[in-house]
């Protein structure tokens, strides 16, 4: 089990770890005596911290300036001990060692309470995913033994760590010092706890949840020739592979079975789980690099090139709405821009910030849209933890960690036919962007009926087809009089409706089009599924949300469809007695009761312009 | 000698290259069925750092000491790229070496078909440095460090895949899986770069180099249940004869070995269970000074 120690400077936390290595007999013979020794002739007084902090500079200075790990054995099992420096100064040290932990120890000083690190430590284990969690209240001695600072201490902390969504597993008062309470519970000196010792609540602890239980992940890490077969090498990150399964690879939709698994010396075995580096060999002919993640076709990753995610920050440089860095998850690795920069988190105090930041400072955590050039597999952490976490880098230095939440699933099944093959023409979508000088795209109009969405698609086709454009529009009422007249209103022909024009959108898109749909669309999966399918593509996807207050729209009525509606003629009309899930983050909003048409059009323009200029690769 | 070497391993008759079902080591049936142990663990964390640094860098190599955690990192690299090592190994020959680690060289190079280059500062053998008149910090650094930079100049590697492990010294638990050198080798060991969540991100300017540190979470007892499990071919010098052992190899006139009738592996491995006394307390260059492996080490030391 990898446990991390954390907490505020000079809380005691690699006191406490050297006390814990020698009272399990885990340190070689004569370590301790040599080191007092060795104090001695220089004029220093002997810390057991000194045990872990080894660079001659934090022994001068007394303070642990990296992460160190070391293993030890209680009667149980054996531990690897991560100590985090817990100086401001060194935190990106603590996250790199923190990050690889199973469990944690938060060391408080009794004499000071719970401090600012105490708590930025908690914030971060909570993004880290690290859920097990023990509070150790050291100092007790200093605290003359008292149990109500003790119990102070455990209610205040408990209280911060319950905010996190965390809950310590046990609070411990000890005395690393005085080596009190740390192997064996029952020291006289705090009679009032009768609860186990520090490591005798660390024994308690059990194993999170294996990964292997979690849905399918292998992401390719490399392909290796052996022999004439092609072998796809990785991790698999979660879930289980068996030879004959049928594999979804992401994010290109194409499929093929498992045909071997392969480990040297041996050839072959029959499965593999989560956390087994292997090789694998498939029945099928397909292309696949690095980067691609294989999966489970019922239970595949989501596909986005919209991350939402909480970023801690420990570049140097902040954060910027409109920059790019490099987004790195398992073995992807594409370019994103930061678009938007929603509540920034003190992490000391959890206070959200008062004002709107444009930028996200060192050791602060925020709420962070980023766009991504290419699509992207991920999962929502809390579904699959390793495949809902990312690092951002600038150049050549790692500059944050993010964790994903609110990515919407949409089915595999129904974005990809089966036994049927994408015909490739000679002819790609690159040369056509070429010829025409701009790239295809969905521009996806969405809002309620009368906010506007029809007007200004047809301003937008005027626009963008006199600047010399392929464009072209489609429109719910047009497609349902053909494509779509067997279909209602009922949810699942909505849905069926959305998804037959996403098609049809990405078909005209991978022809060289700007394509702008005008839909209600008012669930929020179905326009995730259109993006998805846009992408796979390879097409730009542009939601636009037109946005009027229903009111405004049912005065204007221009079809007379809400006075309908009210009447009871019309069933299931949405906004009245059907529902409308606003876009929890499009690319562009635009408002028709504050914005003429031409107004929103220009808008849109500046925006959109931009992102439909060709990519030099 | 090489016969006797592979008798003590108990490896007749297995030979790894081979890798096809009639001759696998292990039938299907155990690997299956054997739980994952902490030991896989470690093989499957390793074998993935050994993937990504051969994606990452264009010109990799991997010193090569014949010592037990130099031939635990041979046989990972083996498992990690399919049982052909796709980079050449290196020698650092400090002219000190034990004859029998150097026809181990000589066989293991034949048996593996690995590249091996082999390097002599021959400069500072010729101004003189040796055993017999410096201190063993400065020949360590001449005829090991000064060695490998040199090598590194020729051959222009950007990342070296290095087998050193946490538990070993103090200085190297605080240790990266990627670490970056300079130009001069130097390890700044005060602005280390973050690592989190099997994420790197760095860049080589022209000269700078990366180690690359697969076995840092490996312990000693580790590498000998793992050399155990595989049946790793290693040197003899390892097992006792006359009541002496080594248990950590290094130039000869500075290396020591232990009391011990340790004279196999189960029984080395049972002698490690109970001892305290640190590996490489045999191993003079470490211990002339304090801090004596920092000051190494930062100067680019493995």
């Amino acid at each position: 089990v990898k446990i991390v120690f954390v907490g505020h400077v000079d809380h005691g936390k690699s006191t406490l770890i050297g006390r814990i290595l020698e009272e399990t007999g885990s340190l070689p013979e004569g370590k301790v005596e040599a080191l007092r020794a060795s104090c001695q002739a220089q004029g220093q007084r002997f810390e057991y911290a000194f045990l872990l902090d080894a660079l001659a500079e934090e022994q001068q200075q007394n303070v642990t300036i990296d992460t160190t790990q070391i293993q030890f054995r209680s009667g149980r099992r054996g531990y690897v001990i991560i100590d985090a420096p817990g100086h401001e100064e060194f935190l990106k040290n603590m996250i790199t060692g923190a990050a690889s932990a199973e469990a944690a120890v938060v060391v408080i000083a009794a004499d000071e309470g719970a401090r600012e690190q105490s708590r930025r430590h908690g914030q971060l284990l909570s993004l880290l995913g690290i859920r097990q969690i023990i509070v150790a209240v050291n100092k007790m001695d200093l605290a003359n033994y008292s149990e109500s600072a003790f119990r102070e201490i455990e209610k205040a902390y408990g209280e911060f760590l319950q905010t996190l969504g965390l809950k310590a597993a046990a609070f411990v008062p000890i005395s690393a010092s005085a080596g009190m309470n740390i192997v064996s519970n029952g020291d006289p000196a705090i009679a009032w706890f009768k609860e186990p010792s520090l490591l005798q609540a660390i024994d308690k602890l059990e194993a999170p949840e294996s990964a292997a239980k979690q849905p399918l992940r292998f992401p390719i890490q490399d392909v290796y020739r052996a022999e004439n077969r092609r072998v796809l090498v990785g991790r698999i990150e979660s879930g289980t592979l068996r030879v004959g399964d049928q594999l979804l690879f992401s994010p290109h939709h194409k499929t093929a079975q498992v045909a071997t698994i392969e480990r040297w010396p041996t050839t072959s075995t029959e499965s593999a789980s989560a956390g087994e580096s292997i090789g694998v060999t498939l029945r099928d002919h397909i292309f696949i690099e690095r980067g691609h993640i294989a999966s489970h076709e019922a239970d595949a990753p989501v596909e986005s090139n919209r991350v939402h995610a909480r970023v801690f920050w420990i570049g140097a440089e902040p954060l910027r709405v409109g920059a790019r860095y490099r987004l790195k998850l398992v073995t992807q690795n594409v370019e994103c821009e930061v678009v938007a920069l929603g509540s920034v988190i003190d992490v000391a105090t959890l206070h959200t910030a008062a004002s709107e930041r444009s930028e996200l400072r060192i050791n602060e955590a925020g709420d962070v849209t980023l766009q991504t050039r290419a699509p992207l597999v991920l999962d929502n952490h809390e579904r699959v933890p390793t495949m809902g976490r990312f690092i951002l880098a600038d150049g050549d230095s790692l500059v944050g960690g993010g964790v994903i939440s609110g990515a919407l699933y949409t089915s595999a099944k129904a974005i990809k036919s089966e036994n049927i093959f994408w015909s490739e023409s000679d002819i790609t979508a690159e040369r056509r962007a070429l010829r025409n000088q701009h790239r295809g795209a969905v521009i996806w109009l969405t809002g309620l009926s009368g906010a506007g969405k029809s007007t200004i698609a047809r301003a937008l086709e005027k626009e963008l087809f006199q600047l010399s454009m392929q464009t072209y529009v489609l429109d719910g009422d047009n497609l349902r009089h053909g494509l779509n007249a067997n279909l209602g209103f009922a949810p699942e022909d909505r849905a069926e409706n959305i998804r037959r024009v996403s098609e049809v959108a990405k078909l005209m898109a991978d022809a060289g089009t700007v394509v702008i749909t005008s839909f209600i669309s008012p669930y929020r999966a179905d326009r995730a599924r259109a993006r998805t399918i846009a992408l796979q593509a390879g097409a730009e996807f542009v939601e636009i949300f037109v946005d009027a207050p229903l009111a405004v729209c049912e005065q204007r009525d221009p079809k007379g469809l809400y006075q309908k509606a009210r009447a009871g003629e019309l069933k299931g009309f949405t906004g009245i007695d059907a529902p409308y899930e606003p876009p929890e983050d499009p690319e562009i909003v635009v408002r028709t009761d504050q914005q003429t048409p031409g107004e929103c059009v220009a808008q849109v323009l500046t925006e959109l312009l931009p992102r439909l200029r060709l990519v030099h690769r | 000698l090489v016969e006797q070497l592979i008798c003590n391993q108990q490896v007749v008759g297995s030979n790894p290259s081979a890798g096809s079902d009639s001759t696998a080591t292990w039938p299907n049936e155990t690997l299956m069925s054997r739980p994952r142990t902490p030991l896989d663990d470690l093989e499957n964390h390793s074998v993935f750092i050994l993937r990504e640094a051969h994606h990452a860098f264009r010109n990799l190599a991997m010193p090569w000491s014949m010592g037990k955690d130099s031939n635990v990192l041979l046989w990972l690299s083996l498992k990690a790229f399919l049982g052909k090592v796709p980079f050449p190994l290196l020698h650092i020959d400090t002219t000190y070496e034990f004859p029998e680690m150097l026809e181990f060289r000589e066989w293991a190079a034949k048996h593996y078909g690995i590249t091996v280059i082999v390097k002599v500062n021959a400069e500072a053998r010729e101004r003189g440095i040796g055993y017999e008149t410096h201190d063993p910090v400065t020949v360590t650094h001449e005829l090991k460090t000064v060695a490998l930079k040199q090598a590194i100049a020729e051959h222009k590697w950007d990342a070296l895949i290095t087998g050193i492990r946490r538990d070993e010294d103090p200085t190297r638990a605080k240790e990266r899986y990627f670490s970056p050198r300079n130009a001069d080798s130097e390890w700044h060991y005060k602005h280390q770069p973050p690592q989190f969540w099997g994420q790197f991100a760095m860049k080589n300017a022209p000269g700078e180099h990366v180690r690359v540190q697969p076995l840092l979470d490996w312990t000693e007892v580790d590498i000998w249940r793992y050399i155990e499990r595989e049946k790793i071919p290693i040197p003899l010098l390892y097992f006792a004869r006359d009541g002496k052992r080594y248990r950590s190899l290094g130039c000869r006139p500075i290396t020591h070995p232990i009391e011990s009738n340790a004279a196999t592996i189960a029984e080395i491995i049972a002698e490690l269970e109970k001892t305290r006394s640190s590996e490489r307390a045999g191993r003079a260059q470490d211990h002339c000074e304090p801090h004596a492996m920092q000051k190494l080490r930062a100067k680019g030391f493995m």
